[in-house]
């Protein structure tokens, strides 16, 4: 089997087993990164990676295995702090920013000693559902290069299914993880808020941001999800409650499975429809129990997260004012112009759109129409699904309401591509963790997810849930 | 809720933005039909409701007050767009 073909864990046994080494894992990545048509990545980091390489692979042959992970090559999406390697948001206003620290969950992967292989492309500033409003040009969908990967964290997801890199690091805002997993038929945990530190996540909206993996099997991202979760005082958010670590499959004889009905209602596609539902056939045929249940809130989560999301933006995205770091306009005659034209010259329209929201719902005269009944909304739907976790464990829809769209298909009707984010966002909103897994393709092929809702910190029961209902991931190889 | 040029600009001049002609046209269209969107939200009833900022609850977040070295000046100023005698350089601010 090429050596690009092995999900993480199996990679990981080989190479410390000693019948792999990791240069030549390095070699047949980058080989096929190369050859790539699909725009998986900002940059590489070639020098860095066999450096590290060689640290780790010392390590190795004496018997020294720090993680389950140990020597396997990761790829991280652009907005994580990495010291020293760029770090770009896939936004001109960052190119050539050179973080001077590591984010805490690329301290805690170094720590494990994967290697970071390069960064990945996305939305700008992980504004977007399609990686199209990337200043590096669209990731491609690796299944159909002429469909998107899905967004914003689509060279992550696209990466890992096309072998790119055997697993991978995301962030999700609003289904930033796992409509991407989703659409390319890998694996993607949104973890619950808190779970994983935010520190060195270049911020898009605070409240909602979580980090999390994308990887081909459920198995890989319980692993690295063991490797970045977990408290830090850097991040006052980030809490210790994850209790357990997730492990392989479990028996799901017994699990209580909600259905609710407005998860497939009007604009949900029928194949997507037919091979969620058959998932739920294949998870009751182990002895899970299925119940129907009602969330109407979720008809409000689409409005709710965009005035929450887009405040959070224009507060967080004022840091970018062409003096401390990023974009500066060479035409600047004062310093007023150096912000106005820094930062017009520097953001791309999807960022200019949502900042300019961000300050409509939170300027005097539309403040309590708008953030104000948004942050109500949210108590609301995170109510909504409190009160269905008392008659279920977990609850399964859709990730999207389609496969993948075709490339320049959704950038010209921003209130559109929103839409399509119906299933995803409430659970950011109500702060809970969420999966994404392949269930099938669709008559063109293209790879249709699965979504697993739990409850806060029962990350460990999706993953498992995931591992049980594995099926082929849908990897494209070579 | 109706959008307007007047509204679009007001807007720009709050996000330190500035659109072309054909840019604000644009997102003057976007922005209406987006706005409009979020005006369903009137339709849920939430008197009485307490706003939620935090997922969970949050509290203060203490440590020992302790010194620890912090960046040097170079790594700061390594990503600046211009430098100047180890200080970021910016226009005056102050007209005088």
């Amino acid at each position: 089997m090429p050596i690009t073909q092995y999900a993480a864990l199996p990679l990981a046994q080989k190479l410390h087993a000693g019948e792999l080494k990791i240069a030549d894992v390095l070699d047949a990545y980058y080989a096929k990164i190369a050859r790539s048509e699909f725009n998986c990545y900002t940059s590489l980091c070639k020098a860095f990676a066999y450096a590290r390489a060689a640290e780790v692979q010392a390590r190795l042959d004496a018997g020294e295995v720090r993680s389950p992970l140990a020597g396997v090559p990761i790829a991280v999406k652009d907005l994580i702090c990495t010291k020293g390697i760029e770090t770009t948001c896939a936004s001109k206003m960052l190119a050539g920013f050179r973080p001077p620290y590591d984010a805490t969950v690329i301290e805690k992967i170094n720590a494990a000693d994967l290697i970071l292989l390069g960064k990945t492309n996305m939305d700008e500033f992980a504004m977007g559902s399609t990686t199209e409003t990337s200043a590096y040009g669209p990731t491609k969908n690796p299944h159909n290069p002429a469909h998107v990967p899905g967004g914003s964290s689509g060279g992550s997801a696209a990466a890992v299914a096309a072998c790119e890199a055997p697993i991978a690091l995301g962030s999700d805002t609003g289904g930033s993880i796992r409509q991407p997993a989703g659409y390319c038929g890998v694996v993607g945990l949104k973890p619950t808020y808190g779970a994983v530190s935010r520190y060195g996540l270049i911020a898009y909206a605070s409240s909602l941001d979580q980090i999390g993996p994308i990887a081909r099997t459920a198995e890989d991202c319980a692993a690295l999800f063991n490797i970045i979760k977990g408290d830090d005082e850097r991040d006052g958010t980030c809490g210790a409650q994850t209790a357990c670590d997730a492990h392989g499959a479990r028996k799901v004889s017994g699990l209580r499975v909600g259905v609710p009905k407005e998860f497939f209602g009007e604009g949900l596609h029928p194949e997507v429809a037919a091979a969620v539902l058959a998932a739920k056939e294949r998870l009751t045929a182990q002895g899970a129990v299925a119940t129907e249940i009602s969330l109407p809130m979720v008809a409000h989560a689409v409005p709710t997260y965009y005035i929450i999301a887009c405040a959070e933006a224009c507060s967080n995205l004022s840091r970018y004012d062409g003096i401390k770091y990023g974009h500066s306009s060479a035409n600047a005659a004062n310093l007023r112009e150096t912000y106005i034209k820094s930062r017009s010259e520097g953001f791309g329209m999807e960022v200019k759109r949502r900042i300019m929201l961000g300050n409509f719902v939170l300027s005097s005269g539309y403040f309590e129409a708008y953030y104000k009944k948004a942050l109500q909304a949210k108590r609301l739907i995170q109510q909504a699904y409190f009160d269905a976790f008392e008659r279920c464990d977990v609850i399964l829809g859709p990730v999207a309401p389609t496969t993948a769209p075709r490339l320049n298909e959704s950038l010209s009707d921003p209130l559109k591509m929103y839409l399509s984010d119906i299933y995803t966002v409430a659970v950011n909103i109500a702060g809970l963790p969420g999966i994404a897994l392949p269930c099938g393709k669709d008559a063109q092929g293209l790879p249709i997810g699965l979504q697993l809702i739990g409850r806060p910190f029962e990350e460990a029961t999706l993953l498992e849930v995931g591992a049980a209902l594995r099926e082929d991931s849908g990897s494209v190889g070579h | 809720m109706t959008i307007d040029h007047e509204l679009v600009r007001y807007l720009e001049a709050l996000a330190r933005i500035r659109l072309s002609e054909a840019e604000r046209d644009a997102v003057e269209g976007d922005l209406q039909s987006i706005i409009s969107y979020f005006d369903q939200l009137n339709a849920l009833d939430t008197e009485g409701v307490e706003p939620l900022s935090h997922s969970f609850p949050a509290a203060n977040v203490m440590r020992e007050d302790v010194v620890r070295p912090s960046f040097s000046n170079e790594e700061i100023l390594a990503n600046a767009p211009e430098a100047q005698d180890g200080c970021f350089w910016v226009h005056r601010a102050v007209e005088g």
